[in-house]
């Protein structure tokens, strides 16, 4: 009943649905690896991000692929002082409290895009918005396959940027022991912030990826965070290749569940698969321990 | 008897209020302010008391403000049993999600999030499912009997969330006096500590859920017989899950008044808001959000904790008067 001609393409598509919510999942797996907190204002981060995204485009003329390298710094350093200056201090190095201010953030955020710009839909017109490469078997949109290609390069940068450099060291070991980073004379602080900031440019990265073929309104993050969440979880908190494969897998659970299920019942697939996943295995696929 | 005493005088003060006030408007305030306190001191039982931060409390206040309608609505049933019926699901929902969550060891950021989930999966269900009214909602029929526990005054319902406001205090009075309560602490304070002296951490953070997810679902079922009307925005969005958790965060979370003093100062704020800058939409959630993360800054554990603070600072300024003097 089901060709492969509707399946292949409907698979296909889902993995480049899924990069990007691999990004975003990135950017959450980050913070948590680090900070050993979930970030609740990832959604409204996101949210704010195709904001600037948007108006980059409108008010500057800015094309999103351009506007990327100037948002990714930006968001970097909003992110950063948004821990080193705000979460940080006010928390008082509880996580419960580390929570709470990240959800009063996410709230504070959204509910400030809500009164600024109401809830109305809005997006911009690229002229490569419809643009599509004839594969043989099936075609595929330009700007989605953009942003496949730049995810991996993003991970790959980030993995560069882990693995070799000197801030990527002090990030793995205040990852694994804080204290004994803070005894090495590493600034946890600002490793935090740094963390924070990387995130957060993750985050500002798939605004970009997604804009052109994408809308915007002041709750369009939670629709992809909660996406992000059941991702992080079922990669395992903390663990980046969880991130991306786990990515790359819920694209595609959600593009065959809404082709079998339809549209707003194939949300409810990918929750299905997070209360599972948490009450199954809570380390993930990839996950050390809880 | 004299652990419940202040309580009784709070309460009776309350009472009082629509015998000396013939505003509507104010009585309405009054009503809404209690109901968000009831949702509130559900959330405190778990949160403030358990330490088990919930994101998703509006799971519970939806359901029992379904349960209540649709029993009213589709299948004939008094509005009193239906109210008891929708308390109980309530209840009920908080069992199976503590079973689920306690049993496989989540915690802190994951209890958290489970929590965020179930809500939210609920409210799209919700927004789908015939028997909730999907996108329209559920409608109740006007009655304005005691029977069917709909009144002709705001006084009238003002009593009655005032009573189960009252019923809450006293809940969370006597949980804070058991040998429950004490373990439950313990819980929040060091989970492993408190398993090492032999407390069932998972059956206490269950017990406290139950009670927490009553009532909560107690205030959703008050809120379908006053405004006659819920959908899923309204049950389970996240307005109700930052409210619930607000109010004690800001009055005190793991007191018993907490709650009551949050819902007052979170309230008389989101309409102070409205006055100063019109009604906007997502004006009241920007001043919660603020609030949330001041309150967290500068006063971790609340006015209460403001208050209590202060109080031992003067007492000790009296003592060192007294011995100087």
């Amino acid at each position: 009943m089901l060709s492969p001609a509707i399946l292949i393409p409907a698979i296909i598509n889902g993995l480049l649905t899924g990069a990007v919510y691999a990004l975003v999942s990135l950017g959450l797996t980050l913070i948590y690896g680090v900070l050993h907190i979930i970030n609740f204002a990832h959604g409204a981060m996101l949210s704010a991000a195709l904001f600037a995204a948007f108006f980059a485009f409108r008010l500057l003329g800015l094309d999103p692929y351009v506007a990327v390298f100037l948002l990714a710094p930006v968001f970097f350093g909003l992110g950063y002082a948004l821990q080193r200056f705000v979460i940080g201090p006010a928390s008082h190095g509880d996580d419960r409290n580390m929570l709470l201010v990240t959800l009063g953030i996410a709230v504070i955020i959204e509910n400030a895009l809500l009164y600024a710009f109401r809830a109305d839909t809005r997006t911009i017109e690229v002229p490569y918005a419809y643009q599509t490469i004839d594969f043989g078997f099936t075609f595929l949109a330009v700007p989605r396959l953009v942003g496949f290609v730049s995810v991996f390069g993003v991970a790959l940068a980030l993995w560069l940027l882990m693995s070799f450099t000197d801030i990527g060291r002090a990030i793995r070991a205040v990852a694994k022991e804080k204290l004994g980073a803070e005894l090495a004379g590493i600034d946890v602080a600002h490793i935090y912030a740094m963390t924070f900031g990387l995130g957060t440019a993750c985050v500002a990265i798939a605004a970009c990826l997604l804009i052109p073929t994408y809308y915007v309104n002041p709750t369009v993050g939670n629709a992809f965070v909660l996406v992000a969440f059941t991702i992080v979880v079922l990669g395992g908190m903390g663990s980046v290749p969880g991130a991306l494969i786990g990515g790359l897998l819920i694209g595609v659970v959600e593009s065959l569940s809404g082709l079998f299920l339809g549209e707003s019942l194939g949300q409810i697939g990918i929750f299905l698969i997070f209360i599972a996943v948490l009450l199954v295995r809570p380390t993930g696929l990839f996950g050390a321990r809880a | 008897m004299r652990a419940l005493a202040p309580i009784a005088a709070v309460v009776m003060a309350l009472a009082a209020v629509p015998l000396l006030v013939n505003s509507n408007v104010v009585l309405n305030f009054l009503v809404v302010t209690l109901m968000i306190a009831l949702a509130g001191q559900g959330w405190n039982i778990l949160g403030g008391y358990g330490g088990q931060y919930s994101f998703g409390h509006a799971a519970f206040f939806g359901t029992g403000a379904y349960v209540n309608a649709i029993l009213q609505v589709r299948y004939g049933v008094n509005a009193w049993p239906g109210f008891a019926a929708g308390i109980a699901v309530g209840a009920a929902l908080g069992g199976i999600i503590g079973v689920l969550t306690f049993r496989s060891g989540l915690r802190g950021s994951y209890f958290a999030l489970v929590t965020l989930a179930f809500a939210e999966v609920l409210r799209i269900v919700a927004s789908v499912a015939p028997i909730t009214g999907a996108g329209v909602g559920t409608l109740m029929k006007l009655d304005l009997r005691a029977q069917a526990m709909q009144f002709q005054s705001r006084a009238a319902f003002y009593w009655l969330i005032l009573a189960l406001v009252a019923a809450s205090l006293v809940i969370a009075r006597l949980i804070e006096r058991s040998r429950f309560g004490v373990w439950l602490i313990a819980v929040r304070e060091n989970e492993d500590a408190a398993k090492a002296l032999g407390v069932n951490a998972a059956h206490v953070k269950l017990g406290a859920m139950v009670v927490s997810a009553a009532i909560t679902a107690a205030a959703g079922c008050f809120y379908v017989q006053y405004f006659l009307f819920i959908d899923s925005g309204i049950a389970y969005g996240t307005r109700i899950s930052i409210e619930a958790l607000l109010t004690p965060i800001i009055g005190g979370a793991g007191t018993v008044f907490g709650p009551l003093v949050g819902a007052l100062v979170v309230q008389a704020l989101g309409e102070g808001a409205k006055l100063v800058a019109g009604d906007a939409p997502g004006l009241s959630l920007i001043v919660y959000g603020c609030i949330l993360v001041l309150v967290i800054a500068f006063a971790p554990h609340g006015l209460i904790g403001l208050i209590d603070g202060a109080r031992r600072r003067l007492s000790r300024v009296a003592k060192l008067g007294a011995a100087h003097g």
